[in-house]
């Protein structure tokens, strides 16, 4: 079955970058294929690119702040990349929580700041 | 009976229709002894004191030939063009919308006059006359206002759009961090819309840090207080740090009456402080002592 995330290995990073709205279903199957992942590969980051989403709702905010959690208690650090303006304005407003995610602006960013962690 | 034409008012009646090219044919031919009697009338009332005699008896001139135009032919669109450009002219020179209806309700006065004397002999004509020229005259009189107020409005409509323009800039200090200097009142509209062109500031700009500066804010409750830590939670979502400077003693004090939870919020005193914390979470200052924490 074609994977609406492509997850993308990086040295001992994870790039899983969203292509599409999700359904709740597919969020779930991107955080257990993280999860296991993670322990297949010695991964110590990963970066999840949702510039691609133009809705943030808070079973996804839940999904994401699972994966960071889990990805944490396996060693790895999480950060969520590409939050759009509208998508930011409209978590805020919802009071949606991602702590304790770290979120950078950009791929780029996201690598850089692993980096230093390292 | 005469069927209506387009324009209502020229042909109130029989008569009004077939007075009023007569009507216009006197007011013509009284053109400069009217215009004289409206000056002197406008000069006594203590009207458009900030134009020249000079001045006034142009506009005057202008005025008095499109008002007996549209008498003429009942179209005011002329004269309507006229009074807005007239507007455009003297509303920057301070002219009030009560001196510009005085002076054109003089004007009206002027000729009504003038027609009590041309045909006070016969009380059947006078009548018919003032049947004509009454809802003409106030409708060009109405129309004069009425283009006056809606210029005006439309200065001050621009004006508001360019403070709020101009009264929100996002600037760029060096790579990767703006500055958003907050001036004056902050309500809903503007809060959200500084947030909107901050966030995407910060997208195209690829911003890490911001520093928002709310010193020139006078007072603070509790939904601005709240706009801001909503602001700066977006900003954080997009992977950008704010940076609160510039609290008064006294907006503090307020923050800490109303209860307002800043604990998530970077605050430092002033602006310079401020772009020196960002620096150092840029990395381009080596971290503070401890000391000065």
């Amino acid at each position: 079955m074609p994977h609406r995330v492509a997850i993308l290995a990086q040295d001992h990073n994870l790039i899983a970058a969203i292509q599409s709205d999700l359904s709740d279903s597919e969020v779930l199957e991107l955080r257990d294929d993280l999860a296991e992942r993670i322990g297949r590969r010695r991964v110590r980051g990963i970066v999840v690119d949702v510039t691609a989403l133009d809705v943030i709702d808070s079973f996804v905010a839940r999904a994401l702040r699972e994966i960071a959690v889990l990805a944490r208690l396996r060693g790895a650090e999480t950060i969520i990349v590409g939050i759009q303006p509208d998508v930011a304005i409209a978590m805020v407003q919802f009071k949606l929580n991602l702590t304790p995610l770290r979120t950078a602006l950009d791929l780029d960013e996201a690598l850089g700041l692993l980096e230093c962690a390292r | 009976m005469t069927t209506p034409t387009s324009h209502d008012w020229t042909s109130a009646d029989a008569n009004g229709e077939s007075l009023l090219p007569e009507l216009v044919a006197l007011l013509r031919a009284s053109r400069g002894e009217l215009r004289e009697e409206w000056v002197r009338r406008i000069t006594d009332a203590s009207l458009l004191g900030v134009m020249t005699p000079d001045e006034i008896f142009s506009e005057v001139t202008a005025v008095y030939d499109n008002y007996v135009d549209a008498l003429e032919t009942g179209s005011v669109e002329t004269l309507q063009a006229y009074a807005r450009d007239l507007s455009e002219r003297i509303i920057p020179r301070g002219v009030d919308t009560d001196e510009v209806l005085g002076i054109v309700l003089l004007l009206r006065d002027v000729l009504a006059r003038r027609l009590f004397v041309e045909y006070q002999h016969d009380k059947d004509l006078l009548n018919a006359i003032l049947d004509a020229y009454e809802p003409a005259a106030n409708r060009i009189a109405v129309t004069v206002g009425v283009s006056f107020v809606e210029e005006r409005e439309r200065v001050i409509r621009e004006q508001q759009e360019a403070i709020r323009e101009l009264s929100t800039p996002v600037l760029q200090v060096r790579e990767r961090l703006l500055i958003l200097p907050i001036i004056g009142m902050l309500d809903a509209q503007r809060a959200r819309q500084l947030t909107e062109q901050l966030l995407s500031e910060i997208q195209s700009s690829r911003a890490k840090v911001v520093v928002i500066d709310i010193t020139g804010v006078a007072t603070i409750d509790v939904a601005v207080a709240d706009h801001i830590v909503q602001t700066v939670e977006a900003a954080r979502l997009m992977g950008a740090s704010a940076i609160i400077t510039g609290l008064s003693s006294k907006i503090a004090q307020t923050l800490v009456d109303l209860g307002v939870d800043l604990s998530m919020m970077n605050t430092v005193g002033d602006l310079q402080g401020g772009l020196e914390e960002a620096e150092r979470l840029l990395g381009v200052l080596p971290p503070a002592e401890p000391t000065e924490r």
